[in-house]
């Protein structure tokens, strides 16, 4: 027995080009779906929708002391997601940052640990380049799995993030815990050398955050304008061409995760010697995680990545102020984050594809 | 007990959660998707288990609402990453933060309380030989889960609906051309992907450890992702590679209970190190992967 039925189905039609218009509209459609999204929710769990909005949306902005807070937690998302992107325009999908960026953070305070008593203008510089070069050979592990081992790199990325949560753990409760801390789990404070000069007074941003804009540029100028950027990409886009035209794959892998595991190395060595000065369980507050979407929806571009790092920022401060006076869970923010990044790829694909109602005949199989 | 009587008593309970959640997997890659939110998924089914289990729900009304809840938000996966093409990569790991927010928010008054577990069923006769005797002591989800192991191995065995599915992996534009909806196809895997996430949840939170606390899925549904690949996409190494979970997971009790000086961190983090190596080992051998792999594994499909 055989028998036809149509239907009429929705179907994608690919556009000939993406406009640009439409492009940049995307993350500020999204951004209003998300937004719509997550007040509905707090209407349910019994909260003042309007309250909430405006302690997490709006509030950050609206004074230098909340600004200045979104400056300082935009620094280290910023130089993540930037890391992240060069990789992810390559299908490196590294996933592990936030392993990368303890690391950073552990590798950095070694010196104020072992050295508590050190002075110099060379301390923290130094720190900042162990903490980089901590990511990077964290990231190195993932590297080496994926490139001898063939083994998938987001899988051993993030398992290597659950080992590093262990490792800080271990460190804290154990050798590297302060005996004068009450028995809290965080090291000494550090000294004085050891701290990030600050940037812009009665502040606490510092020049990390110099530091992470001119890294960006050239995260911009290393995607658009060198030849190994732009080798990076052909890898990620067609990766049987690039093979024939010699550009090697394991080469493109390595190169992303040893710049992404620095860029968050770099971050973790930055939080420590910068606005927390001392080495603690609380050092990411997921930092690596959100990171992935900030990559994702600056449209893995630099210039959109400091837009969105700069977005993501405010919500993680804005969520501290809907803690407070809209009684909001902090885990509202993760689910702000994932909701908007699902609402950008949702409008991402609105961008490349048409929606067409299209009749359908189909013949049920025998 | 002993240590190995106990690793064999617990190792099947330990193995349930990493083996629904990775049937779960099995099956929504063998359809050609890769669907990285399982983590997510499972939080979310745990989360909401919970809740009914704690306000006085039975266990089996917790699994429907875990099973239905995760299938829900696998669906909105599909729609972005089969309807609408996106980066299967991208949008799991969205739809994974997403559960795992959902989870920590509604689980954030029930921090740290506790349900009632599930009794456990002896198996008449092998029950009472000893030392493995323990092995046949488990509850009535241990019992169903191996039945579904045996049901999944079965379908892509011996069944029409088994062989669609692993068409539709392998070659999803010849199964579009024979005449099978590729997009339904997948859309069914999915659900039935977030469904058993949802049901592996439900079962760390209401049977396994039977209390609520934010980030109790530990990683679990990263590893049952990675069970996919430890078994080569076949059902009953699929099976073996939980049960060595479930064993790993149990070494550090086991560890302790001996009375062994080794930090409970480096004991929290074997089962993420075991899943490293033997990552590792298993990849290194292109040819087995090529063997059994999904040939177009997470590429979207355009007719």
């Amino acid at each position: 027995m055989r028998a036809l039925f149509a239907a009429i189905l929705p179907t994608l039609v690919r556009r000939e080009r993406a406009s640009l218009t439409a492009t940049l509209l995307a993350p500020a459609v999204a951004l209003g779906v998300a937004t719509i999204f997550n007040l509905g929710l707090y209407v349910l769990m019994g909260r003042d929708p309007i309250a909430v909005f405006y302690a997490m949306l709006l509030e950050p902005f609206l004074s230098w002391a909340s600004f200045s807070e979104v400056m300082l937690k935009t620094g280290p998302l910023l130089l993540i997601a930037q890391g992240l992107a060069i990789g992810f325009r390559a299908k490196v999908f590294n996933i592990g940052a936030e392993g990368q960026f303890i690391l950073g953070a552990i590798f950095a305070s070694a010196i104020p640990v072992w050295l508590p008593q050190a002075t110099g203008q060379w301390i923290w510089p130094l720190m900042l380049v162990l903490g980089a070069l901590g990511g990077a050979s964290w990231a190195s592990l993932t590297a080496l799995w994926r490139v001898r081992l063939n083994a998938n790199e987001i899988l051993v990325s993030l398992m290597l993030s659950l080992v590093a949560a262990q490792l800080l753990n271990y460190l804290l409760l154990g050798p590297w815990k302060d005996p004068n801390g009450f028995n809290f789990p965080q090291s000494v404070m550090f000294q004085y050398d050891a701290m990030v000069p600050i940037l812009i007074s009665g502040t606490r941003i510092n020049v990390s955050l110099l530091l992470t804009i001119v890294l960006s540029m050239a995260a911009w100028i290393f995607m658009q304008k060198s030849f190994s950027g732009y080798r990076l990409q052909v890898v990620g886009l067609a990766p049987r061409a690039a093979g024939y035209a010699g550009f090697n794959e394991g080469r493109a892998i390595w190169l992303s995760l040893l710049i992404g595991g620095c860029a968050a190395g770099l971050a973790g060595a930055a939080e420590v010697a910068g606005p927390l000065g001392q080495l603690q369980r609380s050092i990411s507050t997921g930092y690596g995680y959100a990171a992935i979407i900030v990559a994702y929806l600056g449209g893995l571009h630099p210039i959109g990545i400091m837009v969105s790092a700069l977005f993501m920022a405010a919500l993680y401060i804005g969520g501290d102020n809907a803690m407070v006076s809209a009684n909001l869970p902090i885990a509202a923010v993760r689910v702000f984050q994932g909701s908007l990044l699902v609402a950008y790829l949702i409008a991402v694909a609105f961008v490349r594809y048409r929606l067409e109602w299209r009749l359908s005949v189909y013949r049920s199989q025998p | 007990m002993n240590a190995i009587e106990f690793i064999l008593a617990g190792m099947l309970a330990a193995a349930t959660p990493f083996l629904l959640a990775a049937l779960g997997e099995l099956v929504v890659e063998r359809a050609g998707v890769l669907n990285l939110g399982a983590e997510g998924l499972m939080a979310f089914g745990a989360v909401l288990a919970f809740i009914i289990v704690y306000h006085g729900g039975s266990h089996l009304l917790g699994f429907v609402a875990a099973g239905l809840g995760s299938a829900a938000l696998s669906i909105v996966f599909a729609v972005v990453a089969v309807g609408l093409r996106a980066n299967q990569v991208a949008t799991g790991l969205a739809i994974g933060i997403l559960g795992q927010g959902l989870s920590a928010l509604f689980g954030k008054t029930y921090e740290s309380l506790t349900v009632r577990g599930l009794p456990k069923f002896a198996f008449p006769w092998l029950s009472d030989i000893p030392v493995i005797g323990h092995l046949f002591i488990q509850d009535a989800v241990v019992w169903l889960s191996l039945a579904a192991t045996f049901a999944i191995w079965a379908m892509f065995a011996y069944t029409k609906a088994g062989l669609v599915v692993r068409a539709i992996g392998e070659n999803p534009k010849a199964a579009h051309a024979v005449g099978y909806s590729v997009i339904a196809v997948r859309f069914a895997a999915i659900a039935f992907g977030g469904t058993m996430a949802g049901f592996a949840g439900a079962y760390a939170s209401v049977v396994y450890t039977p209390l609520w606390a934010d980030g109790m899925i530990a990683g679990r549904g990263w590893i049952a992702i990675a069970l996919v690949v430890f078994g080569t996409w076949l059902t009953g190494r699929i099976f073996l590679g939980a049960c060595l979970f479930g064993a790993v997971s149990l070494t550090g009790l086991a560890a302790q209970a001996a009375g062994l000086d080794v930090p409970s961190q480096l004991l929290a983090s074997l089962p993420y190190l075991v899943t490293i190596i033997v990552l590792g080992i298993i990849s290194a051998d292109r040819r087995l992967l090529k063997l059994n792999g999904v040939a177009s594994l997470g590429e979207p499909f355009e007719r």
